[in-house]
């Protein structure tokens, strides 16, 4: 497969709060953007488990995009700074097991931040583009 | 109680009173220069001079020094009293020539020429010492002082030299009866007065002012400053205002309060503030006097203001011409991308008055008409029918010409062609933006802010009102550009969903809880460290954690830090959001992959 047509699949965490609202008005103002993320909507990026991503790139996932509240705006207070915390401590073992680490991403846009969420879904598409198809899903596609 | 006559009228004085002080207060006329009523009499100008007779015998006395001692008889007017200010009139003329109200005085007496050699034709100083006085006793500054004597005795400060205790209050400029004294502005310590601001150090904010009580400015009032100066001690400087104030209502001890209260539910109505136009340098604005903000406008043609209602440029003169800018700062990718809403038609306003009351020819630049409100249209028609001339294109640049007349330059976009105006006054009608400190507020109540500053609502179509915090809900242009009508009607809104809330009695909480299954938890605590809200309490006694409901909002921190797993999310349980991860991905995943997915789920 060329990495020309090479579609990836990213699976977004998104916060109910800040960036799915930012993803909604991105949305409705039209603004153009890659449409290879799939959005899980969470309420806040604290309750994405460690399990989740794992999940996501075992399922043949080339990409995961983690994206809640600036820090100190989050709705929960402080949810945003544990997800920080689980993202930095995955980023390691992602390396380690041979998905690696640029495949998994921590963003903070806020509910107003609409273009961002564009340019954050375009950038992080260009960059899993030129990383290639994730592990997982190149073994399924070779089956 | 004394009992005195004045002029043949009976009077009464209280305790400590003089003659001048009664005389006033029954209406008798005694002129004077030196006399002010919150400082010490000094008796120099002797103006005051009246015949005092007392136990028989009679005597010229100052009247502002001599006390109302039960039993005188006072006469204001007689030959003797007028034959003495006649020669104090006439040296005071021969000293200062030149000083209107002392020339109106001499006339009064019959003298109108200088009877002495003149000397200095310049000279207005009459040493009075009121100005000595008001920085003594007022100020407490001591800046002013008498020095030398006899014909050389003059007023100034030590050595007249310029001299730092001087806070440049003005007062002595103030009290001075024939304008010798003067300021000159050339210190940053020195006030500088806004012209179309509060005019004093104590002002009732606005005539609509509710409760309407005066405020004192602190950076200004000479008692404040004074204290701030002195090293922690109180200076006890002027107080004039407490002095006179007869219903002895001002309180100079009054300090800012915070008062805390326990409230079900908050309206965020903390409202706009008005762009500052010298960003954009073209529009000139600071300078010349006569370009002003839109706002500045409004203070002009207040009939509480300055000027009582005219609007007259900064000289004085009407204007002939104006123009009028639309946009500035709204609608420009240089200040604010959105539109302020209300300038078309406060600008529509403002031409309507200008031409009311001063018959200028006004010039409006607009971009686009916007008069959208119920019969804005119409005014609009209104105001085209008065003759004013509209150009349709944005006003480009503001010119000050050396002779002080102001160029507005811009396009029509309607003729295609560059015009100019040149006119007495431009008027800015300025963006309005979000309070500087939006973002504490923001911080504060957990709210977000949409790209133009301003509050976001819950939803930009179906919930206005709301924010995403609850029970805290916004009102006015707080939450963007709103003309008053839009106002009331958004603050309505939000005074009933307050109400609303507060009414039920009982409070609806999202069913998104976390709740612990007692069988799994392992009782390691995580949970209860991790939670915002402190809604996850450690039962000792049962060894579990278990979750107050009504406290948890349901962000699902502690559900992803189980190491358990034995926290559940309710409507984010781990099933759900894992089978949606697996959705998503089956829908472009291979077909063998789907295959033996199907083949599982047989």
């Amino acid at each position: 497969m060329s990495n020309n047509d090479f579609e990836p699949r990213i699976i977004g965490f998104f916060c109910n709060w800040c960036t799915y609202a930012a993803a909604d008005t991105a949305g409705v103002s039209r603004m153009r953007q890659p449409s290879n993320v799939d959005i899980v909507r969470v309420m806040c990026t604290g309750r994405v488990d460690p399990a989740f991503v794992l999940k996501a790139f075992a399922q043949g996932a080339d990409g995961v995009l983690v994206s809640g509240c600036h820090p100190g705006q989050c709705h929960y207070e402080k949810g945003n700074l544990n997800a920080r915390r689980r993202v930095t401590a995955l980023k390691p073992f992602l390396e380690a097991v041979g998905i690696g680490r640029d495949r998994l991403r921590l963003e903070w846009i806020a509910a107003s931040e609409a273009p961002k969420v564009a340019e954050v879904v375009a950038e992080f598409t260009e960059t899993i583009k030129r990383l290639g198809p994730g592990p997982f899903r190149k073994k399924q596609d070779d089956d | 109680m004394a009992t005195l006559i004045i002029d043949g009228q009976e009077v009464h004085a209280k305790e400590g009173q003089t003659i001048l002080e009664v005389a006033r207060e029954n209406g008798i006329d005694i002129p004077t220069l030196c006399y002010h009523p919150v400082l010490e009499p000094y008796g120099a100008c002797r103006l005051c001079m009246v015949e005092v007779t007392r136990r028989g015998r009679t005597r010229l006395e100052t009247s502002c020094t001599h006390p109302a001692w039960d039993g005188l008889e006072v006469k204001t007017h007689s030959p003797a009293v007028m034959e003495a200010r006649k020669v104090i009139l006439g040296l005071m003329l021969s000293r200062c020539p030149n000083v209107p109200v002392i020339q109106e005085l001499a006339q009064e007496y019959g003298i109108t020429e200088p009877p002495y050699p003149v000397e200095d034709p310049d000279e207005k100083c009459i040493l009075c010492g009121l100005c000595v006085r008001v920085c003594h006793e007022m100020v407490k500054a001591d800046v002013l002082n008498f020095s030398q004597g006899g014909i050389e005795r003059r007023v100034g400060p030590p050595f007249l030299e310029k001299t730092r205790q001087c806070i440049g209050c003005g007062a002595c400029t103030i009290v001075c009866p024939t304008g010798a004294v003067e300021i000159i502005l050339e210190q940053e310590a020195v006030y500088q007065e806004k012209p179309l601001g509060p005019t004093s150090a104590i002002y009732v904010p606005s005539l609509q002012a509710v409760p309407r009580v005066p405020v004192i400015d602190t950076d200004v009032c000479i008692r404040f400053r004074q204290d701030d100066r002195s090293n922690g001690e109180v200076a006890d400087a002027c107080g004039a205002c407490q002095m006179l104030c007869e219903a002895d209502a001002i309180d100079f001890n009054q300090q800012d309060e915070i008062v805390e209260l326990d409230v079900g539910a908050v309206i965020v109505a903390t409202g706009f503030q008005m762009w500052d136009p010298t960003q954009l340098s073209q529009y000139s604005y600071g300078k010349s006097p006569n370009i002003i903000t839109a706002m500045e406008f409004e203070r002009l043609s207040n009939a509480g203001g300055l000027t009582s209602g005219e609007i007259l440029l900064a000289d004085g003169r009407k204007p002939e011409r104006v123009a009028i800018i639309h946009c500035v700062g709204s609608r420009d990718h240089n200040a604010h991308e959105y539109c302020s809403r209300i300038c078309c038609m406060y600008s529509l306003k403002q031409a309507h008055l200008i031409r009311d009351k001063t018959g200028a020819e006004v010039y409006e630049f607009y971009m686009d008409m916007r008069a959208f409100g119920k019969a804005y249209e119409e005014f609009y028609e209104r105001i085209q029918e008065e003759g004013i001339t509209m150009i349709r294109g944005r006003g480009a640049e503001v010119e000050v010409l050396p002779d002080g007349k102001l160029r507005v330059m811009g396009e029509d976009a309607n003729l295609g062609k560059l015009v100019a105006a040149d006119v007495d006054m431009v008027v800015l009608s300025t963006a309005i933006e979000a309070p500087h400190d939006a973002s504490k507020v923001a911080s504060l109540f957990g709210l977000s802010r949409s790209p133009d500053g301003f509050f976001a609502e819950a939803h930009p179509k179906m919930r206005p009102v709301e924010t995403n915090t609850d029970g805290v809900f916004l009102a006015g242009a707080a939450q963007g550009p709103k003309d008053v009508p839009d106002t009331v009607a958004h603050a309505g809104a939000a005074a009933s969903m307050a109400l609303a809330l507060m009414d039920k009695g009982e409070v609806t909480i999202s069913p998104q809880t976390a709740v612990v299954d007692e069988k799994l938890c392992s009782g390691c605590k995580t949970c209860v460290s991790l939670c915002p809200y402190t809604a996850i309490t450690f039962i000792e006694e049962d060894n579990v954690a278990r979750v107050n409901e009504v406290l948890c909002k349901g962000c699902g921190t502690c559900v992803a830090a189980c190491p358990a797993s034995a926290i559940v999310g309710r409507h984010f349980t781990d099933e759900q959001i894992l089978v949606q991860i697996e959705g998503l991905l089956r829908a472009t995943a291979p077909v063998e992959a789907s295959a033996e997915r199907e083949k599982v789920h047989e």
